[in-house]
C-alpha cells in the first residue's frame, strides 16, 4: 500500500493515488461489480474452508441439511452461526441461543453505521440487499474502497458492494451445503477450529497503521480476555467500544500535537 | 437429532436469529439512515473493525476449546505469526498463510 503524498487532517485511510483513483472513478457499474468480486477472490480461501467447517460441525451436532442450509441462507453471519450451534448441541434453552448469536452480530449495527454515510441515497430495497449481504468480509472491502476513493458514485459504490456480496455469500452458502454434505470425511486431527480466528487477524493486521488503531485493538484484546468469564459474547460487547474510545482518544490527542 | 433439541427449536434459532440479524445490519442504513453522524460518532466507527473482531478472536487464541480450553502453543504460535506477518507485509494472504504454516508445520517439527 503506497503511502499518500499528501496525508489529508482527519483522514485516516490513505488517499489513493491518481492513478488507481482514476481508474476506480472511470468504471461502469458493471466493471466496478466485477472489481468487486476480484477483490474478494483472495477471501475465499479463508471463507470456503470455514463454510465447510460450519457444514461439517453443525451435521455432527445434530442438524439436518435443510437446518445447514437455514442457518447460511437466513443467518448468514459465521461467527452467530457457530455460536448457535455450538449452544443447540449443549440444549441451552432457545431465548439463550438466539440472544447469544444476537449478541456476537451486535458489531453489525457499527458496520451499517459506518456505510450508511456512502449510501444514504440508495433506495430502501437496495439498502434491505445490502443490510442482508453485510458480513464482515464484505464490510471490510467496501469501506476501505470508499475511502480510498472518496468520490465514487452512488452506482459505482452499490455495484462494488454487490460484487463482493455476490463472489462472498453464494461460495458460504455452497460451502455450507458441501460441508453438511461430505462432511464425514474430514479428518478429526485437522485443526479447522482456528480457520476463523486466522481469517479475522490477517483482515486486521494491515489495518493496524496508526498508534491510535494499535491502541484501540490492544486495549479490546486486553478487555475480551478480562472480560472472558462473562456470558458468550457479552465480554465482546464491553471490551469493542472501549477499545474504540481508546482509539478515538489517541487519535484526537495526536490530532491537537499535530495542529499545536 | 441429538440430545433434546427439537426440529421445532432449531428452526425456530434459525428464524429469529436471522430476523434479528437482519435488522441490526439494516438499523443504521434503514430506519436512521437519514441522519448525519456527528464527526466524534465516525471518529469511533473508524475503530469498529480493530476493536470488534481481535476482541471476538482473543479468547479463541488463548483458551481454544479444540484444547478443552487450556492455551496451547501451536495455535498462540499461528495467532502471533499471522499477525506479525500481516502487519508487516499488509498482504492478508501471506498472513493466512504464515499462520496456516505455523499451526500445522508448528506440530509436526515439536513431534
Amino acid at each position: 500500500m503506497s503511502p499518500s503524498p499528501e496525508p489529508r487532517p482527519g483522514q485516516q485511510q490513505p488517499a489513493a493515488d491518481d492513478a488507481a483513483g482514476a481508474r476506480a472513478l472511470a468504471r461502469s457499474p458493471r466493471a466496478a461489480f466485477v472489481h468487486g468480486m476480484v477483490q474478494s477472490v483472495p477471501f475465499l480461501i479463508v471463507i470456503i474452508p470455514f463454510a465447510l467447517l460450519f457444514g461439517v460441525v453443525a451435521l455432527e451436532a445434530g442438524m439436518d441439511l435443510a437446518q445447514v442450509m437455514g442457518f447460511s441462507v437466513l443467518v448468514l453471519a459465521g461467527a452467530s452461526q457457530f455460536t448457535a450451534v455450538q449452544l443447540l448441541s449443549d440444549n441451552a434453552p432457545a431465548i439463550i441461543v438466539i440472544l447469544s448469536g444476537l449478541a456476537v452480530n451486535l458489531r453489525m449495527a457499527m458496520y451499517s453505521a459506518s456505510l450508511s454515510p456512502w449510501l444514504r441515497r440508495a433506495s430502501a430495497r437496495q439498502k434491505a440487499w445490502i443490510a442482508y449481504a453485510l458480513i464482515d468480509q464484505s464490510y471490510a472491502l467496501a469501506i476501505q474502497h470508499y475511502e480510498r476513493h472518496p468520490r465514487l458514485s452512488l452506482d459505482q459504490r452499490l455495484a462494488y458492494f454487490a460484487g463482493t456480496a455476490v463472489a462472498l455469500c453464494l461460495p458460504w452458502m455452497a460451502a455450507s451445503w458441501l460441508g453438511a454434505t461430505v462432511g464425514q470425511a474430514i479428518p478429526d486431527d485437522i485443526a479447522l477450529d482456528f480457520a476463523m480466528p486466522i481469517t479475522f487477524l490477517a483482515m486486521i493486521a494491515p489495518m493496524l497503521r496508526t498508534v491510535a488503531h494499535l491502541v484501540a485493538c490492544f486495549v479490546a484484546v486486553a478487555g475480551a480476555l478480562a472480560f472472558a468469564g462473562l456470558p458468550s459474547g457479552l465480554g465482546l460487547l464491553i471490551a469493542a467500544p472501549i477499545g474504540m474510545v481508546a482509539g478515538a482518544l489517541v487519535e484526537a490527542r495526536a490530532e491537537r500535537q499535530g495542529r499545536a | 437429532m441429538g440430545g433434546g433439541m427439537s426440529d421445532l427449536t432449531v428452526w425456530a434459532v434459525i428464524i429469529v436469529l436471522g430476523i434479528g440479524t437482519f435488522l441490526i445490519r439494516w438499523s443504521f442504513l434503514g430506519a436512521l439512515g437519514q441522519r448525519e453522524l456527528p464527526g466524534w460518532v465516525l471518529r469511533l466507527l473508524r475503530y469498529t473493525p480493530v476493536t470488534v473482531l481481535p476482541a471476538l478472536v482473543a479468547p479463541l487464541v488463548m483458551w481454544p476449546a479444540a484444547n478443552g480450553g487450556e492455551p496451547e502453543p501451536a495455535r498462540l504460535a499461528a495467532a502471533a505469526a499471522t499477525v506479525a506477518v500481516g502487519v508487516l507485509s499488509r498482504n492478508v494472504i501471506l498472513a493466512i498463510t504464515a499462520g496456516a504454516v505455523t499451526l500445522f508445520g508448528l506440530p509436526y517439527i515439536l513431534g
